[in-house]
């Protein structure tokens, strides 16, 4: 199904909005057949449809699951949306079509492998590693559903319209009306008013409506027992056979309760990420890639923001923001170099630190120990404050690296700007 | 005086004197009027999480800075002492025994959330979590009780906490760039709020008290709960927000600024201005916020409730000092 993207995004977490605030998040985000296959475990109508990665999947797909089937949707699994409108670095166009059953091969060869650049991928697109062959539904009726956590009403929160498709977006600056919304009781859980409430607000046209008030308790369980911050489908639709079904859906999971959700995180598709930022995670470091000559390393990610805006304002470009958290050890620091100094675009490195919890002299230790094992071609410049800074600058005027100390942010900003466009000591 | 007269006398007198102690220290306490900003010399604190190697280092911290400790929580070592606290197994426990009436949390996420609530149910007054990593359905339910209640206030998680300068230091920041002083600060970054720490402390004003409010999407106390505390405190002279894109809260804080028709200059500092656009997923976060959350928004707001917004992070302090100066406030 072709899907639309609503412009600003506003629910805050860790502080950030936008591209670093999905990043900065680290929500865990699964395909759609991933999410499909959750949602079949609760219950959840979904319509029927099977993964493939190569043509010969393709192929068996076909035969043993949808036999008799004349028309196939044929969807690229990218984690982005906006995958209808969007085009193959190949020229290919759409990454969502529906086909005639004998063309799906030919049609999955042509994605398999493939770059589909959307408008929410960026210019370089993302990598196609599997298609989506679902059955093509005959849809009564389309509509919007989505469960997210609201901090006005402090607890979960069901948005639904009874008009869903592509330009929710539209809709909702147009016809705010048309959209409900019915906060659930965090404690009690949700009820069979709340359901038939969004039911209502759903306005399904054939759909029965007792099974629908249940498939809604469904989708509630599944948001809360999979620690969702996000939950959409889009379009919700009716089937000729009056089902309500989960079209489309869009499922996003709290990094943080990772450590109680191993089976979902386990879905995690790192062939969509950057592979600087994979190597991070790996290593437990918030890092996000730019594209500019600068790179950061801050601790707390209000710094980190702050410090690309003051490189900005000096003139210079950032190359990543990355922030070692509060209590990164030596050795997620020695990686952290070792990722920025990876990046060939990268013409100074500037370290940028105020220890809280954070030490300076275990941050001091890992430039250190970083430097030794890693060929340091680029200007470093490093600002420190905070607690232990006596030991952390000690630490750095010991090692007789070649550094340039900086006193404050301005300071700190100049210097590495300076260092990028004429390095003095390299 | 007999022996046994004398000892039934110091005996009364020991008594008498208990009684003396307890009466003085329930007028003392009766006496003692609410901190201005949540806290002050008078804040008794325990440490959640006091065994744990965050717990020990900040509680060592907080201690050498001179905020009034008076125990720990670490279920199963109640009865025993660290670093000269007693441990007690449970905060009402240690509430009963310490008087204590704050608590700060580091006890790692799976059960952070849980310490909150039991705070909460032992009715402290204050409770700040540094905790980060709380899962957001965990949190959200701390939020609804909290919302149900009003004895205790929360700060953060996933914050630095509060620190009133030369009285009570609360949480990780690093209690040797602060300065009493004159400037109320609230933040919701932690790193971030120590450069406007700084940098005030180097013009010359210092702080009076500062509050980091957190990064969290479902947090204790927010930014207008903050401004209210600042506008009624005579010590806050002057006022600093630090602010991030995304959410509502800076817009909130303009309102309540323009509402307040405070006369107390505000400096603000809106990061992440210059972060490329985001890459949007999902349709929900803007339907329940109507499209709010940009750094041009909330800078605009900030501006129209007559807010001094700075551009450069480096011009925080300096830009209240030109403030004060233009006013007449600086001797």
């Amino acid at each position: 199904m072709v899907r639309g993207s609503l412009g600003k995004l506003a629910s805050r977490a860790l502080s950030v909005a936008g591209k670093w605030q999905h990043q900065q998040l680290r929500r865990l985000n699964i395909h759609e057949y991933q999410g499909a296959e959750l949602m079949g475990k609760y219950g959840i109508n979904v319509p029927r449809g099977a993964a493939a990665g190569s043509v010969q999947e393709v192929k068996d797909t076909l035969k043993n699951v949808f036999p008799s089937e004349k028309e196939i949707v044929v969807k690229s699994q990218i984690l982005a949306g906006g995958r209808g409108l969007g085009t193959f670095k190949s020229g290919l166009q759409g990454g969502v079509h529906i086909v005639k059953a004998e063309e799906a091969e030919n049609l999955g060869a042509k994605m398999l492998g493939q770059i589909l650049v959307t408008k929410q991928t960026g210019p370089q697109g993302k990598i196609v590693s599997k298609v989506y062959l679902c059955e093509k539904l005959s849809l009564v009726n389309e509509m919007y559903f989505a469960i997210t956590l609201d901090r006005n009403t402090a607890g979960p929160l069901i948005i639904a319209c009874s008009k869903g498709g592509t330009s929710i977006e539209d809709l909702a600056e147009k016809y705010p009306h048309m959209i409900i919304k019915v906060p659930i009781d965090v404690f009690k859980g949700i009820s069979d008013e709340d359901a038939a409430k969004v039911v209502d607000g759903l306005a399904p046209k054939t759909a029965d409506r007792q099974s629908s008030i249940e498939q809604i308790k469904k989708l509630y369980e599944l948001f809360c027992k999979s620690d969702c911050t996000l939950l959409e489908i889009n379009p919700l639709a009716e089937t000729a056979d009056n089902k309500l079904v989960a079209a489309d859906a869009k499922l996003n999971f709290d990094d943080n309760a990772a450590f109680r959700q191993k089976e979902v995180f386990s879905l995690r598709d790192t062939t969509q990420e950057d592979p600087r930022e994979v190597a991070a995670a790996k290593a437990d470091l918030n890092y996000i890639g730019l594209d500019g000559e600068i790179g950061c390393m801050v601790n707390g990610a209000g710094l980190a923001m702050a410090t690309m805006d003051i490189i900005k304002l000096h003139g210079g470009t950032p190359a990543n923001f990355l922030d070692v958290g509060g209590s990164a050890s030596e050795g997620q620091v020695v990686e952290a170099f070792k990722i920025l100094t990876s990046d060939d675009r990268v013409k100074a490195i500037l370290v940028n630190i105020f220890g809280g919890i954070m030490k300076c002299d275990v941050i001091a230790s890992g430039i250190v120990n970083a430097a030794k094992q890693v060929d340091l071609k680029v200007p470093v410049v490093v600002r420190l404050e905070g607690t232990n800074v006596d030991q952390g600058k000690r630490i750095l005027k010991e090692s007789g690296m070649t550094l340039i100390t900086a006193e404050d942010l301005d300071d700190a900003a100049e210097k590495a700007g300076s260092e990028a466009v004429n390095p003095k000591l390299f | 005086m007999a022996a046994s007269t004398r000892r039934a006398s110091q005996l009364l007198g020991s008594a008498a004197a208990r009684l003396l102690h307890a009466r003085g220290f329930a007028a003392a306490a009766a006496a003692a009027p609410s901190p201005a900003v949540f806290v002050d010399k008078s804040t008794r604190v325990i440490c959640q999480g006091i065994t744990g190697k965050n717990g020990t280092f900040h509680t060592e911290q907080a201690i050498e800075y001179g905020t009034t400790m008076v125990g720990g929580v670490t279920p199963k070592k109640g009865g025993t002492e660290h670093l000269g606290l007693p441990v007690f197994n449970s905060v009402a426990e240690a509430k009963a025994e310490t008087k204590a009436n704050a608590s700060v949390i580091y006890v790692p996420p799976p059960f952070a959330a849980a310490a909150i609530m039991e705070a909460m149910e032992a009715e402290l007054d204050l409770v700040v979590c540094i905790t980060e990593g709380i899962p957001q359905h965990d949190m959200v339910k701390v939020k609804a009780a909290l919302n149900k209640q009003s004895k205790t206030r929360l700060i953060g998680p996933n914050c630095p906490g509060i620190i009133k300068p030369g009285e009570c230091k609360i949480g990780i920041m690093p209690g040797y760039i602060h300065k009493p002083g004159r400037v109320g600060i609230v933040s919701r970054s932690g790193t971030l709020t120590y450069e406007a720490v700084f940098q005030t402390t180097a013009v010359g004003l210092g702080q009076s008290t500062c509050v980091g409010i957190g990064g969290d999407p479902f947090n204790g106390t927010n930014f207008v709960d903050c401004l209210k505390k600042f506008v009624d405190d005579p010590q806050t002279e002057g006022i600093v927000l630090i602010g991030e894109i995304g959410g509502t809260a800076e817009e909130d804080a303009a309102a309540f600024i323009q509402e307040s028709k405070t006369q107390k200059p505000v400096v603000a500092f809106i990061a992440g201005l210059t972060a490329p656009p985001g890459r949007r997923m999902g349709h929900a976060g803007a339907i329940v916020s109507g499209g709010k959350g940009t750094a041009q928004d909330k800078i605009k707001a900030l501006r129209e409730a007559g807010v001094s917004v700075v551009e450069s992070p480096a011009k925080i302090g300096s830009t209240m000092f030109e403030i004060f100066k233009q006013r007449g406030m600086l001797e």
